[in-house]
């Protein structure tokens, strides 16, 4: 049989179901693989007492008849979605010692459709970064290795905890959050399956936020099905946030048909600048022969505002992050740095407490929302936003979906391009556009590169459309059969 | 009515424009479940969304936006369809989130107007220019602790209507003609209670000064958080010599936001322009934009109850009320009811009078309100009644009306126990006149040689004699013909 952590979460929950093992040897197997990976740095906060309780719980539920969609299956949760009584830290000093009352609408739901949270994930501090080395709790190491090389990689982030706990099999999935393709990227780095559904399909409600109108939460999966199956549990409108969409989730397992015969897929131009390398460019072709195989038809579409959407990303998120983060000044809760009057008090408790990244960002939100530059900066930034969101809205009155590439890279050296945050930026190049248009995006492992790392290939779709993205890239799942592994993750 | 200041180099006219904080008559705050009761013990009417923990997020509460839209119609206001929410960004210990959320280039209600009703019966119209929605702070304590401030969030989140006038205002008692017409609307309509003492309404107060025939404004500044009509007034007075003396004296004025100290009767710089927050306002992404229905308009429109004004202009026509009378009968929604109650079906002069006059006297002495009052509108129209049919004369019903304050009894009870009851038995005055003609032969010569004011003194005497209950018509005719 199958290592109980190597399981696909479908295979599973049919495993449980057919009661070949009981979901508190499912989550003990989980703990201690999580306990031998503890070098990876993907686990902020390990809970695995809670685990068992909630495992054992869940097997007493399925005895009763009572299973859920997501009965008795260890998972993961990034720690920047509360959880009740569980230390969250959104991986900030100001946030080290903040234990919620309360628990996010997200994993709530997850734990009602009777999932087990083995604990909480590594992250980007506040979910900013690329690489997950903003992280107050330090670094994540990808499990993957460049072949022959044994320096560490990043796994990307922000949510790159949860995509390494994934991909080296010491949760069966994970969620994740996406503001700019911090779910897409780390899959992307880790080889795994990751989708930020469209905006407002998962309630925002107990997240900590950073930039209130991007932010997404999603699954991190290492198949496509499983991410089918864990975004219906996620998903669902929710009257705590006003931007959760009142719209019935879906049976997004029940579109994996694998026909997408007719189907009309958007290659957008602009996804190919100067400069893309070699082996994304050829990942990129492969997968277009996929769909063509398939039975899809690839078109050639524009979306002529790309080039802005980074420039843009980066006014409308600080923004909104300076503001969501001024709450975090010591008074109620976290962190707190005393000073001679409330002022100082303020400046040392935020000084301390925010990594360089976070203040970095802060700066930049405050500076653009500043009287004198709002209209050049953040309102022009609102502008093209809309700009953008209609380039994808004109490509689907010709095509169903868009395939582009996730990121521009593979995984990099931890360390690497740490010293220029604008190369860090550049990360986010292909993921950003569809964060600002609202829309779902996923993306999935094609292949290797020459190093032996994988790279990943994005689906975007229309708004309220997951169905589709998802049919698709289980089509491409299917294709590119990929079965690699990291390093030192046996089959 | 002009208020001018007249300086050493010529008149001055001031020009006053109010910024008003009301607070929303509702069971819940403006984006949250939590209670909005005044007066609870502190920090226990706060959610996690009040109190600006992580991850939490604003609902709108239906209740306050139709509180808006209600009063935006009293104002007779411009009801926007869409509006939206926006931070203003600034920290202080008692704003949890760092922003309030409120509204900015896009306000709930546009321009309306308010109709001022003057000491000397007059009106003016003053301009509204907007109305919008937002969320109160919290309160800082810092005289619970020698070194330490406290801070109290029941009141952070509570719905907060900010009612901003056109600079129309030209003097104090404008200005507190604006709050008190503003303040009875608001009660009217029951969308704020108009508490200014419990901090339920607040006024922001900016003040300008500019010569007679000066037609372009000059910089003003802005009073913060005066908390009662007369402070108002009070701080306007003050601000408008201070700036007529600094130009007088070769100065200009500068931008800033001040405060006024009730106990000196002066203002103080709090801080200036340079020192003013950026709040870099920008739209919530929280919050969607607030889209209003028409039904929603057309139903809360249906609702609206009369306001002062209608009731006023149907007094004058209705009752024959002066527009003085009738401007302080409505200016409160239980006064007026009152008055109606009393007037109903009786001379409507004679009501207001009595309301006006003994009924607002004794309401005042023994420190009662019109929803406690010291007479009811039913007793108070009883003894209408009993001066209308003459059981008792209009000086027995004053006294009558006293005992009723003290008893709370039936008028008519009053004058049977007591026996005040009017003599109307055409014998007993006649008798009654009779023997003061004859105790005063004196006088009666004096009378009849020319001293026609000794009139007087005979009904006096008659009714000293009969305790004021004899009719005092039937006392005079009977006298002319005695002393004929």
């Amino acid at each position: 049989m199958t290592r109980l952590t190597d399981l696909t979460m479908a295979q599973a929950r049919d495993g449980l179901a057919k009661g070949e093992f009981t979901s508190v040897e499912l989550t003990e197997a989980h703990v201690k693989a999580m306990e031998a990976a503890r070098g990876l740095n993907a686990y902020i906060t390990e809970t695995p007492d809670l685990a068992l309780e909630q495992a054992k719980a869940s097997d007493e539920r399925r005895r009763k008849g009572e299973a859920g969609a997501m009965e008795g299956l260890p998972v993961a949760i990034k720690d920047l979605f509360c959880t009740k009584g569980v230390r969250t830290t959104a991986a900030s000093k100001i946030l080290h010692d903040f234990t919620p009352p309360y628990e996010s609408t997200v994993s709530d739901n997850l734990l009602k459709a009777g999932a087990v949270s083995l604990g909480k994930t590594n992250l980007d501090e506040f979910a900013m970064g690329s690489s997950n080395m903003t992280s107050h709790f330090g670094g994540v190491t990808n499990p993957w290795k460049r072949r022959g090389d044994d320096s560490p990689l990043v796994p990307g982030g922000s949510s790159g905890g949860s995509a390494a706990a994934v991909a080296a099999r010491i949760a069966l999935g994970a969620t994740g959050t996406d503001t700019g393709g911090s779910i897409r990227q780390p899959a992307a780095f880790c080889g795994i399956v990751g989708i930020k559904p469209t905006y407002g399909r998962c309630s925002r409600w107990g997240t900590v936020a950073f930039a209130s109108s991007l932010d997404q939460a999603g699954p991190m999966t290492r198949t496509v099905r499983d991410a089918a199956i864990m975004l219906g549990a996620m998903a669902g409108h929710d009257p705590k946030d006003s931007t959760s969409a009142p719209m019935a989730v879906p049976d997004f397992e029940a579109a994996l048909t694998g026909d997408i015969r007719g189907l009309k897929v958007g290659i957008p131009k602009e996804y190919r600048p100067e400069g893309l390398s070699d082996e994304i460019a050829k990942v990129w072709e492969q997968g277009i022969e996929w769909l063509k195989a398939a039975g899809a038809e690839p078109v050639e579409i524009s979306l002529p505002h790309t080039k802005y959407a980074l420039a843009t990303y980066y006014i409308v998120a600080p923004a909104e992050a300076s503001s969501n983060l001024a709450r975090y000044d010591g008074v109620r809760f976290g962190l707190r740095v005393d000073g001679k009057s409330l002022d100082e008090m303020y400046a040392k408790t935020r000084a301390e407490g925010f990594g360089s990244e976070v203040k970095r960002r802060i700066m930049i939100g405050t500076y653009v929302l500043s009287a004198g530059y709002y209209d050049a900066y953040y309102a022009k930034a609102q502008k093209v936003r809309a700009l953008i969101a209609e380039d994808f809205r004109k490509a689907y009155e010709t095509v169903d979906v868009i395939l582009t590439p996730t990121a521009p890279s593979a995984a990099f050296g931890m360390g690497e391009k740490m010293d220029d945050p604008i190369t860090m930026y550049l990360n986010d190049v292909f993921t950003v556009p569809t964060s600002l248009a609202g829309l779902p995006g996923l993306s999935l492992p094609a292949g290797l590169n020459a190093e032996g790392l994988p790279l990943g290939l994005q689906l975007i779709g229309r708004p309220f459309d997951e169905e589709t993205v998802l049919k698709v890239a289980d089509v491409m799942e299917q294709a590119a059969g990929f079965t690699a592994r990291p390093a030192g993750v046996e089959g | 009515m002009s208020y001018i200041i007249q300086g050493e180099t010529g008149e001055w006219e001031v020009v006053i424009g109010l910024e008003v904080h009301a607070q929303v008559i509702s069971k819940s705050k403006l984006f949250s479940g939590a209670a909005t009761d005044f007066g609870s013990e502190p920090n226990t009417q706060v959610s996690f969304i009040d109190a600006g923990m992580p991850g939490m997020l604003p609902v709108i509460n239906e209740v306050c936006v139709e509180q808006a839209v209600r009063t935006g119609l009293g104002l007779k206001a411009q009801i926007n369809k869409t509006s939206v929410f926006a931070r203003k960004n600034y920290f202080y210990a008692d704003l949890p989130q760092g922003y309030q959320i409120s509204q900015y280039d896009q306000p709930i209600v546009g321009e309306g107007t308010i109709i001022l009703d003057m000491p000397d019966g007059s009106t003016r119209e003053v301009g509204i220019e907007r109305l919008h929605l937002e969320q109160d702070a919290g309160k800082s304590m810092h005289d619970q602790h020698p070194t330490k401030s406290y801070i109290d969030l029941n009141r952070s989140g509570v719905a907060l209507m900010e009612i901003v006038s056109k600079p129309d205002m030209r003097s104090p008692e404008e200005a507190g003609a604006y709050l008190k017409k503003l303040r009875s609307i608001l009660r009217y309509l029951g969308t704020c209670d108009g508490n200014m003492e419990e901090g339920s309404m607040r006024c922001d107060c900016n003040v300008s000064v500019r010569k007679k025939g000066e037609t372009g404004l000059r910089t003003r500044c802005e009073i913060k958080n005066v908390n009662s009509v007369r402070f108002v007034m009070q701080a306007i007075e003050h601000e408008a010599m201070r700036h007529v003396e600094i130009y007088e004296s070769g100065g200009d004025i500068k931008q800033e936001t001040r405060l006024f100290d009730p106990n000196k009767g002066e203002t103080r710089s709090m801080r200036s322009k340079e020192q003013a927050h950026d709040y870099r306002y920008f739209p919530d992404p929280d919050l969607l934009p607030l889209v209003l229905e028409d039904e929603l308009i057309e139903r809360i429109k249906a609702d609206l109850p009369e306001l002062p004004d209608e009731k006023k202009d149907r007094f004058i026509r209705d009752f024959k009320l002066s527009p003085y009378d009738a401007g302080v009968l409505v200016a409160d929604r239980a006064t007026a009811d009152f008055f109606e109650t009393v007037a109903s079906g009786r001379d409507a002069k004679m009501a207001a009078n009595w309301v006006m006059g003994d009924f607002f006297g004794a309401m005042n002495r023994l420190g009662r309100s019109i929803e406690n009052p010291p007479v009811t509108a039913e007793n108070l129209g009883k003894l209408l009644d009993l001066i209308a049919d003459n059981t008792i004369s209009g000086r027995i019903a004053k006294e009558v009306f006293e005992l009723m304050t003290e008893t709370g009894k039936d008028p008519s009870v009053i004058v049977e126990e007591k026996g005040l009851k009017q003599v109307t038995d055409t014998g007993a005055i006649e008798q009654a006149c009779q023997a003061v003609v004859d105790a005063n032969a004196d006088k009666v010569a004096e009378y009849k040689s020319g001293k026609d004011k000794l009139f007087g003194f005979f009904v006096g005497q008659v009714m000293k004699n009969t305790q004021g209950k004899a009719n005092p018509a039937m006392v005079n005719e009977i006298l002319k013909k005695l002393l004929a």
